[in-house]
């Protein structure tokens, strides 16, 4: 057996290598291809309070400043980094001056290490923090290209800044499809500050942090701008539809999409005979929802004639609820056929999520669905390995068999020897 | 095609009966590489945040990850047919002080993100306000190399590990934890295998490469269809099985052998010993 692994890991190797020669070069690894580097966004509240002194006995902006500076020193090449300030310019009491102060400190690019550290030295804990326009104008310094984009919002405090929800601006800037994920760091752990950072980290994919010490502070900045680094496949936006009449024709590959609360989507996929369709869909929970939820994709065909379904239930606490389903086709009976005739699979994605009044539904929840058609399995003809038997019934009952059929075949012979003999 | 399948299975299992003896010994040292300490050095020390992002593992491996309470933690690693994996998971909880008892879950989904059952193992469990760690583990059913598409059956793919608080008093939300997640594989045996084989196992991603290379005209799409994993990233160390093997062959063979040879016993037994008494010396 292992000889055959062996063998089948060399055939593999071999095919590999060959892939690779054949394989038109791509840019070299090391140099970060400007159109997909992953772009991070390091916002940072410089607001008033941020002079507090409760972090290892130094203000929260000392704080901030120290861990800036050793994650800008390990700050992965393929990175273009930037770093925006909230509240940081205007001093003064007018709340509708001190709601726009917002300002990029250093654009996203490639990074020059020693002139992004002078613009964060510089800075000195002054205004207000709003936090929302902080996070429209960082979503949008990071425009263009469709590699994942990444805010990480330091704060102490609460947004100052209603009737502007944060947190719908979250929402909101994530369904626009541009991959984007938010992460929060509080440096204050009181509830609502809390409750406002875990929901704009909820409404994008993001995670929310709870920061007591510098060094958490940068371990957390840079694992984050490290996961910004790591290689993800990003989605396809689509957009289903009511009926798989007017559906889009989906091919292999990742799609994302938003769904209302209750409703449901059409999608179409094309599988020859003697392939097989595989689909899985996930639906974020990227807001308060009910307790108690769950998720249906379903395969039919263009007549309505389902043909295989995945669900799945759940309930408390969620990022995503999943499920998937594969369809294989069985190959067509007639051998002439050059190129049999793919059929058009129907897709239809439904949840059943749920929400308290007060929760906007509008945008809907972001949907992933993934599409693969692969090559159909090899039917099993029978429940047992290619009919083979296994146990001590089976060595019994071949011994019996064998020794009845040597007797008889023994009485068989003697038999005919006798009546011979007598003739 | 079937025949020819069983003709090559055939082949291969003879191969592989006279090659086992040989290579075994050559073989062993990189089998176990989790006991020496460069598997320690390459378990990886992050995890994902999605199904999309999740890090491979490899079985035998110990995964950490530094995060916050409430994150979501994903890893994948392969199943093959066959195998049954155990997933273990501890959670050393954050030394400050703690609002309420929380509760842990380890979440197990295959290839194509359904959820599977753990057989034994205690998948949630509730940690003490004052508690430094809680263990989680999940067993899952044993992997078939085939089942009907209607069927919720574990097949041989990339698995997901899901470790998250199901619940907790949301002041403790966003406070450090640190994870670690390991699996174990066990070899079941032909009594669990199974006739049939999947076409491709189920990896996420498996038929993208293909299809794009296709319709690829610029080099850019080259270019954004490599950062998606690379779905051979997802395999065991020597392949995936070709589903020609199982112990079954043994079985069958030794059942014909005896049948044999019991069938000769029983012939020599109608025989009795030397010649028939009644038959009349030199005839």
């Amino acid at each position: 057996m292992i000889t055959r692994k062996r063998l089948a890991a060399g055939v593999c190797g071999l095919l590999a290598a060959m892939t690779v020669a054949l394989a038109p070069t791509p840019a070299s690894a090391g140099e970060p291809d400007a159109k997909s580097s992953p772009k991070v966004e390091l916002t940072l509240d410089v607001s008033g309070s941020m002079r507090a002194r409760d972090i290892d006995g130094q203000s929260r902006m000392a704080a901030a400043k120290q861990a800036f500076n050793e994650v800008l020193d390990a700050v992965p090449d393929e990175v273009q980094l930037g770093i925006r300030t909230l509240g940081a310019n205007y001093h003064g009491e007018d709340r509708k001056v001190g709601c726009k102060d917002t300002r990029q400190l250093y654009p996203v690019g490639p990074l020059d290490r020693t002139e992004a550290k002078t613009a964060v030295a510089t800075l000195s804990p002054t205004g207000w923090t709003p936090i929302g326009p902080a996070l429209l104008g960082a979503a949008d310094d990071l425009k263009g290209g469709d590699a994942s984009r990444r805010i990480v919002l330091i704060t102490d405090g609460e947004d100052t800044c209603a009737p502007l929800d944060p947190c719908q601006v979250a929402r909101d800037i994530a369904a626009k499809g541009i991959h984007l994920t938010v992460d929060t760091l509080g440096l204050l752990p009181d509830a609502k500050t809390r409750n406002q950072l875990s929901c704009i980290a909820e409404a994008t994919g993001g995670t929310y942090t709870s920061v007591q010490h510098t060094k958490e502070l940068r371990d957390r900045v840079h694992q984050l701008v490290d996961r910004a680094a790591r290689p993800v496949a990003t989605p396809v936006a689509t957009a289903g539809t009511q009926q798989c009449a007017d559906a889009p024709k989906l091919k292999p590959g990742l799609y994302s999409d938003r769904e209302k609360f209750a409703e449901h989507r059409w999608y179409r996929v094309d599988v020859r005979p003697g392939q097989e369709l595989r689909a899985s869909v996930s639906i974020a929970a990227d807001r308060a929802v009910n307790n108690d939820y769950g998720v249906l994709l379903r395969a039919s065909t263009e007549h309505g004639r389902e043909i295989v379904r995945g669900a799945e239930a759940g309930d408390g606490r969620t990022d995503v609820i999943s499920s998937g389903l594969r369809y294989p086709k069985a190959p067509s009976d007639s051998a002439d056929d050059d190129a049999p005739a793919a059929e058009t699979v129907c897709l239809q994605v439904s949840n059943s999520f749920s929400a308290p009044a007060s929760v906007k539904t509008d945008p809907g929840l972001p949907v992933e669905l993934a599409v693969d058609v692969v090559d159909g399995p090899d039917d099993a003809s029978d429940a047992a390995f290619f009919g083979l038997g296994h146990g001590w019934w089976l060595l019994a009952a071949l011994a019996l068999t064998g020794l009845l059929t040597g007797l008889l075949w023994g009485w068989i012979s003697r038999w005919r020897v006798t009546v011979w003999r007598t003739n | 095609m079937r025949t020819l399948r069983i003709v090559t299975t055939a082949v291969l299992a003879g191969a592989a009966l006279f090659g086992t003896a040989g290579t075994a010994l050559a073989e062993s040292p990189s089998a176990s590489p989790s006991t020496g300490s460069d598997g320690a050095a390459a378990a990886p020390t992050e995890a994902g945040t999605s199904f999309r992002t999740a890090t491979v593992i490899k079985p035998d491996q110990r995964a950490t990850a530094d995060a916050s309470t409430g994150d979501y933690l994903y890893w994948v690693l392969p199943v093959d047919a066959g195998q049954r994996a155990t997933v273990k998971a501890e959670v050393k909880l954050p030394r400050s002080a703690r609002h309420g008892a929380a509760t842990w879950q380890l979440d197990v989904y295959d290839g194509l993100r359904r959820r599977q059952a753990c057989q034994y193992g205690a998948r949630t469990r509730t940690a003490a306000p004052d508690a430094g760690s809680v263990e989680l583990s999940c067993t899952l059913r044993t992997v078939r190399a085939w089942a009907e598409p209607w069927a919720n059956d574990p097949l041989p793919g990339g698995y997901y590990v899901r470790l998250t608080v199901a619940d907790l008093p949301k002041d403790d939300l966003g406070l450090p934890v640190h994870a670690e997640v390991g699996a174990t594989v066990a070899d079941m045996g032909g009594a669990r295998a199974v006739d049939g084989t999947l076409g491709a196992p189920l990896v996420p991603g498996v038929s993208t490469a293909a299809p794009q290379d296709e319709e690829s005209t610029a080099p850019e799409d080259e270019a954004s269809a490599a950062p998606g994993k690379p779905a051979d990233l997802i395999a065991p160390d020597g392949g995936w099985s070709s589903g020609g093997w199982s112990d079954r062959w043994l079985w069958t063979a030794a059942g014909g052998l005896l049948a044999a040879l019991a069938g000769i016993a029983g012939y020599q037994f109608t025989r009795g010993s030397g010649r028939p008494s009644r038959v009349p010396p030199g005839a």
